[in-house]
């Protein structure tokens, strides 16, 4: 009855915990780990992927905030059935400048990976106000508190933490001109300001 | 797929995968003379160790079946990383990818409906408007790209104009509807409450209500008149029947974008209208945009127009 090894093993706690490590970290290293070296996940697609200005990034929170990632993904797989729906596949160099994405999982409505330009502002604000109001069968919720002033006095504080996590390069001016470019504005506005500009980087026709 | 910044991480993937596999075989190799079994009569020889007592554990073999189930497990992961991407930098010799099965699909796609849209791109819009298979797909495309703003029968909502009459601001010609498709459109009515005042605008208001007989005090729509022949009539006309080359709206019909009540009417007069339509060319390329404008066409009753 010799002392086998996994004996060994079961019978000294230290060595269990170093080994299990060891063991449940390897998926972690192989697959996590490489993608932060990646050029096509660490680089804008192209040029037009731009970091938020400060209405957009308020009108991110507000997404978040009211948790649209709930209904909606914003992001579009490559099979002809989406794409012809919702415009170009979505890509990793979109969402460099996304902390964190909004990819979503789950489609009650549909995707917005690329909204921005599809409706005009008006049908936005009508429709956030009562989605009923222009697509009768729609069963989204109404967002109708979203008309009163965004908050303006974290958004420098946002900004500078941005670029401590991010890609992005918010230079002093920009920071500094912040809460000015706010000034006035809702939620509403802030939002829709952001699902404007989702999603123009890649098109489907050229 | 891999486009690592450096080199080390291709082989730092490449040799995490391969210590990976070796150890999953070690592992199973270096248990394969684990335990003898038991042969007819002999009692099964037990592992060693007893815990509370009496529980003790017998040393059989591992089951065969899930041997062979380990040994298939390492085989496909060698396979999978031959033939696919994920060995560092290795595409794999199945040459996959799905950027390229998305093509793969969309080239499939493309044999398929591209000489379908073709025929219809090189016909003239109203002979497509009568096709009755050209009105189905230009009904579909329209529920999944119009319908959010003009509705599932086109006839559109407050700020979104019905397709299904014969009103249009933009003119209902054939090439108009595709120019305004593929284009899209931006209205504007500029604020006139400053130049007008608040009589002035009350005037103009009773003088537009009485031009498609509603309702109105024909004293105020008198002077009324006169302040819209100087003020209103450069987009609309003198005769108020609209300009389609600025998509001002004729306002001696019954058609109404955004309502016939005097408050709404006041409301438009003093601040203004913006609207826009989305332009789709970029979206929608040319050949769906060529169907949708016959469909669009095709919606309004021709033998009403005057």
């Amino acid at each position: 009855m010799a002392q086998s090894k996994h004996d060994f093993i079961e019978r000294s706690v230290g060595w269990m915990i170093v080994l299990t490590l060891l063991v449940i970290s390897i998926g972690g290293l192989v697959e996590i780990v490489p993608l932060f070296f990646q050029k096509s996940l660490t680089t804008p697609a192209n040029e037009m992927v731009k970091p938020y200005d400060p209405v957009r990034l308020v009108g991110r929170d507000v997404y978040v905030r009211e948790g649209c990632y709930n209904c909606h993904s914003q992001m579009i797989r490559p099979f002809r059935a989406e794409t012809e729906r919702y415009g170009h596949y979505s890509v990793a160099g979109e969402f460099v400048y996304d902390h964190p994405f909004q990819w979503g999982s789950k489609r009650t409505g549909p995707d917005l990976a690329r909204v921005g330009g599809r409706y005009s502002d008006e049908w936005h604000r009508i429709h956030l106000h009562n989605p009923r109001d222009v697509v009768p069968e729609s069963n989204m919720p109404a967002f109708p508190w979203l008309e009163r002033p965004a908050s303006v006095s974290d958004i420098e504080d946002k900004m500078r933490a941005l670029n401590k996590v991010g890609l992005h390069k918010y230079s002093d001016e920009e920071i500094a001109g912040a809460k000015a470019a706010l000034e006035g504005k809702t939620e509403m506005d802030a939002l829709i300001a952001y699902l404007q500009g989702m999603g123009l980087a890649l098109q489907n026709v050229q | 797929m891999a486009d690592f910044v450096s080199g080390f991480w291709n082989a730092y993937v490449m040799v995490l995968v391969s210590l990976s596999i070796a150890f999953c075989v070690f592992i199973l190799m270096s248990n394969m003379g684990e335990g003898k079994g038991a042969k007819k009569g002999e009692k099964v020889e037990l592992h060693g160790h007893i815990w509370d007592e009496t529980l003790a554990e017998y040393n059989n073999p591992l089951p065969q079946w899930w041997k062979y189930l380990y040994w298939i497990t390492v085989f496909f992961a060698i396979f999978y990383m031959a033939a696919y991407p994920g060995f560092g930098n290795v595409k794999g010799f199945l040459g996959w990818s799905s950027a390229g099965q998305y093509d793969g699909e969309m080239t499939k796609a493309e044999a398929t409906y591209a000489p379908i849209f073709k025929k219809y791109a090189e016909m003239d819009l109203a002979a497509v408007a009568a096709d009755p298979e050209a009105k189905a797909m230009g009904r579909r495309l329209f529920l999944t790209y119009c319908a959010q703003c003009h509705g599932g029968d086109a006839r559109g909502a407050k700020g979104f104009p019905n397709l299904a009459d014969n009103d249009w601001l933009y003119g209902g010609e054939p090439d108009v509807i595709k120019t305004t498709i593929l284009g899209g459109r931006q209205g504007m009515m500029p604020p006139m409450g400053g130049a007008l005042g608040g009589d002035g605008t009350e005037d103009v208001a009773n003088y537009v209500r009485s031009l498609s007989g509603l309702a109105h005090d024909s004293l105020r729509a008198g002077r009324g008149k006169e302040l819209f022949e100087q003020n209103c009539a450069a987009c609309h006309g003198a005769d108020a029947k609209g300009t389609h080359a600025v998509g001002a709206p004729n306002l001696t019909d019954e058609t109404w974008l955004y309502g016939s009540s005097k408050a709404t009417i006041i409301e438009t007069i003093t601040k203004g209208r913006s609207n826009r339509m989305p332009a789709f060319e970029a979206f929608l390329g040319n050949d769906k945009a060529h169907l949708l404008a016959a469909y669009v066409y095709g919606l309004s009753d021709k033998t009403a127009a005057k």
